[in-house]
């Protein structure tokens, strides 16, 4: 309906425009040239700006808070009772309060994490190989060398406690459901335990040295090398990334089986999806495609830009190409264009 | 064998042998334009500078394009984007250029009927324009079909299901243009076939007919005048360009086409570097999937307005189901533009601002046809259906009403 108004409404400027015009004796091709630079300019904002506009309903942007906020209000906003998630959200508000200790974390991770979680880094070896892994938990563990760096501290927090709920899956994990998350719950553990675990992570993660690049690598293998290594960690246990030769670490059948759908290739997902959805989407896909498998992993603001800024560098590589291109064509152009204008007002002196 | 002398100079030689200075009068310096035309006259060669665009950057993508299901989608997206020098910008061209030739064309189309460049011994103009309009939605279509992403696919689905509809022999004439049960590899190698080969040829033939029918009745110009070309080419010969009515399509006209050709090309680029986005759709950077039907299925923006008349009817009238009111109504868009030289009874040549009611005609038409591309990328749900229904009926209503009230205009202007 609101196209129909602004149809109108082009349609009324488009008269009075062709009046005004006339009046002012202003030259015939340009009252043509604005009349079909209107209708142009009207049809491109049409099927482009406004049709995604309808097609595609504003959600909020990407939060990295990982307050719980935004649960809360989709529930409210259904209509559904959100009492226990307000009660999760605030439990693990306190435990954020907690200072953490790095070298009690260590032992505590030691304990209950490592005999499913690689942290290489650190020493701490896989348990077996991918595959296996695959059949045993129904997906590859992560390695958690970076994870203190990649993950939001709320977040991991919020992950220790209750993994489906961090994640924001329930529905694919009700309580009391048949299928049971492959990693417990730890909310059992004191807050102080689950700070200090986190406070490792972080520890270990921030002395992780950056991935090793070539002797006299450029600026941008450098940035490709440290947003590949963050890709790995966030992505790569269920995604492929054919284009720059990366397999997903748990084989597609086990994906399927786990999460009953295979998670798509990530090639060219910068051109498909674009960085503004892919930012929403990864922060927390159920806002955008409700009822998707994909959880929230809970990237940080630096670490979800390095995974964006990869999937750039992969699928959209000579994007750097292109637009120091550009510039050298335009000008090219109007230059040619100006001896193009100059070469016809010569032709044209004899004819009027 | 006519006795040949010795040539004195190279461009001698070959005017002995191919009569170079007659063949470029004819063709270039004596072929007379009107001197009344604007800007809107040089859409025919900015055309063909698109057309050229095209042809050379297909050439290059023909050289890593793979028809194969399983090869297609990659080697557009990294064969061609990612490993071959400068392949981006030869995709980006290509891309870009044949949804902007679509632009160009409607311009041209919009130019001749408000113009009236269509009647009074310019019919076959306007045939042959159509026919061209034709092959180029083909050659479109098939071409969209070729990086074999979802719209790719879910496209070809949609467009060859519409034979379908035809009585009796509708079921098998979808499975003989698809060679297949479903949209498949046979289905791409035949489209591939169409695009590089046989439409493209058809084209290069089609757009010769088209500048050969100029010829005769010579353009229209921005009055409709119609004025004596031997008298007007004489004065211009003689030296009086000033007052003559006529230039020559070389220098002068196509002087001016070169500086129309040159800033617009400043904004084609434009497009090519920095806005792409609209004429090549993020949904077709999925790889096609025919178990998985896009949210949203549409065509490029230049087919919106007939896909928007074909979807219009979404109920029953009479018995007729829906969906074949819309085939109908889609045959009857996709025809009746060609009859227009016949549909328009007035015998009056002049711009539409100038004729009592066609003006009416046009710019009702103009609007009809935008609302029908607006809508035809929106869902059809709710009120947009009505809105659907309600400009595929106007559309409808417009040529059938056309060649009564070109009558009443011909009462009016009494043969003018």
């Amino acid at each position: 309906m609101f196209a129909l108004y602004v149809g109108l409404a082009v349609a009324i400027l488009l008269i009075v425009l062709n009046i005004v015009l006339s009046k002012l004796s202003f030259p015939k091709e340009g009252r043509i040239l604005a009349i079909i630079v209107v209708l142009v300019g009207y049809i491109y904002w049409g099927f482009e700006p406004f049709a995604h506009h309808e097609m595609h309903p504003h959600v909020e942007d990407a939060s990295y808070a990982f307050d719980g906020k935004q649960d809360i209000e989709a529930l409210e906003h259904a209509g559904k009772d959100a009492t226990e998630t307000k009660a999760f959200w605030a439990s693990m508000a306190k435990i954020a309060e907690h200072k953490g200790d790095a070298v009690a974390g260590k032992a505590l991770v030691t304990a209950n994490c490592t005999g499913c979680h690689s942290i290489k880094a650190e020493g701490f070896a896989e348990v077996m190989s991918d595959a296996d892994a695959a059949v045993s938990y129904g997906v590859t563990p992560p390695d958690l060398s970076i994870a203190g760096r990649v993950y939001d501290r709320n977040f991991l927090i919020a992950f220790i406690a209750n993994p489906v709920k961090a994640m924001h899956i329930e529905h694919k994990y009700p309580v009391g459901g048949e299928k049971v998350f492959p990693m417990p719950a730890s909310d059992f553990m004191q807050p102080q335990e689950i700070a200090d675990m986190v406070a490792y992570l972080a520890d270990a993660a921030s002395k992780v040295p950056a991935p090793k690049v070539k002797e006299g690598a450029s600026e941008f293998e450098i940035s490709k090398a440290a947003n590949k290594e963050v890709f790995e960690t966030a992505c790569v246990r269920c995604h492929a990334m054919n284009y720059a030769g990366i397999q997903a670490k748990t084989s597609a059948d086990a994906m399927s089986k786990y999460i009953g759908a295979t998670p798509p290739d990530l090639s060219q997902y910068i051109r498909s999806r674009g960085d503004h959805y892919l930012h929403n989407f990864i922060n927390d896909p159920q806002r955008k495609l409700p009822g998707t498998g994909m959880p929230r992993v809970g990237l940080n603001e630096k670490a979800q830009t390095q995974v964006v800024e990869y999937m750039t560098q992969i699928g959209d590589s000579k994007k750097d190409e292109r637009e120091a291109l550009g510039p050298k064509v335009l000008i090219y152009l109007t230059i040619l264009a100006i001896f193009a204008l100059l070469w016809k007002q010569k032709i044209w002196r004899d004819l009027h | 064998m006519a006795e040949f002398e010795k040539a004195n100079s190279i461009g001698e030689w070959f005017d002995q042998r191919l009569n170079v200075k007659a063949f470029t009068k004819v063709m270039m310096t004596e072929y007379w334009i009107p001197k009344e035309i604007n800007f809107l006259w040089a859409m025919g060669a900015l055309l063909v500078m698109l057309f050229k665009l095209l042809i050379i950057t297909g050439i290059f993508l023909l050289m890593y394009y793979k028809p194969d299901v399983n090869m297609a989608f990659d080697s557009v997206n990294y064969t061609i984007m990612q490993e071959v020098g400068y392949g981006w910008l030869f995709r980006n061209i290509h891309g870009v250029g044949a949804s902007v030739v679509f632009l160009i064309i409607y311009i041209h189309m919009f130019t001749a009927i408000y113009y009236g460049s269509y009647k009074k011994g310019r019919e076959m103009i306007w045939l042959s324009g159509m026919l061209l309009f034709v092959l180029f939605s083909a050659e479109g279509f098939s071409g969209y079909m070729l990086p074999w992403g979802q719209m790719s696919y879910w496209a070809a689905y949609v467009i060859t299901e519409i034979f379908g509809g035809i009585p009796f022999i509708g079921g098998d004439l979808v499975i003989w243009i698809r060679g297949n049960f479903y949209v498949a590899d046979a289905t791409l190698t035949r489209f591939f076939m169409l695009h590089v080969l046989l439409i493209p040829v058809v084209l290069i033939g089609a757009i010769a007919f088209h500048f050969y029918t100029l010829r005769f009745p010579h353009v229209n110009n921005e009055e409709g005048e119609f004025f004596d070309y031997k008298k007007e080419s004489e004065k211009y010969l003689a030296g009086d360009k000033a007052n003559s009515k006529v230039i020559a399509f070389w220098p002068d006209f196509l002087s001016k086409d070169f500086m129309v050709i040159a800033i617009f090309m400043i904004f084609f680029f434009y497009l090519v570097f920095y806005n792409n986005g609209f004429a090549m759709d993020p949904v077709n950077f999925d790889k096609a999937d025919g178990m998985k039907t896009p949210a949203h299925i549409y065509p490029e923006w230049y087919f919106l307005w007939s896909y928007e008349v074909l979807r219009g009817f979404f109920f029953e009238i009479g018995g007729i189901s829906g969906k074949d009111l819309g085939l109908m109504a889609f045959g009857f868009a996709q025809g009746i533009f060609l009859v227009l030289p016949w549909l328009d009874r007035s015998p009056m040549v002049k711009p539409a601002n100038q004729r009592p009611v066609f003006k009416y005609w046009f710019w009702l038409l103009m609007a009809d046809l935008f609302v029908l591309t607006i809508f035809g990328k929106l869902p059809p749900t709710g009120i947009n259906a009505y809105v659907g229904f309600f400009a595929s009926t106007t559309f409808l209503g417009l040529f059938i009403s056309l060649p009564f009230l070109s009558k009443i205009e011909a009462k009016i202007v009494g043969g003018k």
